[in-house]
């Protein structure tokens, strides 16, 4: 079983590698889930030493603690660090490419690269411009803080720089696993249909923005955007909204301002 | 979608600690499961079960405890309980809702010879 989701081979870990690195790449550290199979049993008294032990500790906790080392590291070098979630066509690579292109002259750019298999997203991402890492998953659904941990050492971010993280396109199983990030921004496209957060409300209740992306095809569709913020609303009344069609361009300053006033809040 | 990955830390957890403990067997394992979670009860169950296979939890009880969902209305301040994230305060009709209990996923304790 992989070792964030329960599928797949055993101790399978995933892949971080640097465009260009894919040919000499090998897997090594595993990290497997220690059973114990001691079964030595102490002599036989004849009536039970039962004990309760109280422990509440929480199950999500090994990803918790990393993600605050993350979050720390990140802080410590004032890193606007920025978790994308959507689900799979979204834009979101889409989105990190224009916003390399038009704004990397004025911003830092670092940016970690998350799928189950390919260097694809990261190829486009250095054609853009920016430093990149990928993280292949293998069969894991999601990003953790352990491989965003990992990912940014590779990575050398610079002081004052914005890291943004895609994460795997993935709707549901993200939202569950901190990864250490400022904002959670969460990406959906006006071909998905207005009840998305409504759907979707876990990944929606933990993000701080949503962009509605592809707002030139509205002309084509029954979508109402209204209703779609009226619903995500319902899920999580403080989520802030920017429209914008990457392709186009339109609402595109927007995006840019919230990086502006989010990654440097004294400097509006 | 992660009870099995959560069935096995759960299983890290309880052996861990009642190694720590010098316990060799774990009688009963008490798990707290929040409603407003995402884990999916019958998922866990048999994640569990599998999971505690070949461990010193293999015969243990298990003893999945449901934490009921409570949410606090940020427009009157009225709490109420419900079993989602967008349940509008039964007082004042607002949907904006503070979830301030059910999310809880933890080991509460074990019962160990």
């Amino acid at each position: 079983m992989c070792d964030s989701c329960g599928c797949g081979q055993p101790g399978k870990e995933p892949i971080i590698l640097k465009p260009g690195e894919e040919s000499h790449h090998h897997t090594h550290t595993h990290d497997h889930h220690d059973h114990d199979h001691d079964h030595s049993h102490e002599h036989d008294h004849g009536h039970s030493h039962e004990r309760k032990l109280e422990i509440e500790q929480d199950v999500l906790g090994r990803n918790n603690l990393l993600a605050e080392r993350n979050r720390g590291f990140f802080e410590a070098k004032n890193v606007l660090a920025l978790n994308l979630v959507s689900s799979p066509g979204s834009g979101k690579t889409s989105l990190l490419e224009r916003t390399i292109r038009d704004q990397g002259e004025n911003l830092s750019f670092f940016i970690i690269e998350g799928d189950q298999q390919t260097m694809n997203d990261a190829n486009r991402i250095r054609e853009a411009g920016a430093p990149v890492v990928q993280v292949n998953t293998g069969e894991g659904c999601h990003l953790d803080a352990d491989m965003v941990n990992k990912a940014v050492k590779k990575l050398e971010v610079e002081d004052g720089a914005i890291l943004m993280i895609e994460n795997v396109g993935n709707l549901v199983c993200p939202a569950m696993f901190d990864l250490g990030e400022s904002s959670r921004v969460v990406i959906m496209s006006v071909t998905e249909g207005e009840d998305k957060p409504l759907k979707y409300p876990y990944m929606f209740r933990s993000s701080d923005l949503c962009i509605i992306n592809k707002t030139d095809l509205l002309p084509y569709l029954d979508f109402d955007l209204e209703q779609a913020r009226n619903y995500a609303q319902q899920v999580n009344p403080k989520l802030a909204f920017i429209e914008l069609s990457v392709k186009t361009g339109e609402g595109m300053d927007s995006w840019y301002d919230w990086l502006r006033q989010t990654a440097n809040p004294s400097q509006v | 979608m992660h009870e099995f990955s959560i069935a096995m830390d759960i299983v890290d957890i309880a052996t861990s600690t009642a190694r720590k403990e010098a316990a060799t067997v774990v009688k009963e394992i008490e798990i707290e499961i929040g409603q407003l979670s995402g884990v999916v009860m019958e998922a866990l169950e048999f994640s569990l079960e599998a999971a505690m296979k070949g461990t010193i939890l293999e015969n243990a009880r298990r003893n999945l405890i449901i934490v009921a969902g409570k949410a606090r209305c940020t427009q009157c301040l009225s709490e109420y309980d419900t079993d989602t994230l967008f349940k509008p305060c039964p007082k004042c009709g607002t949907c904006a809702p503070d979830v301030i209990q059910g999310r809880e996923l933890r080991v509460k304790s074990l019962i160990v010879e």
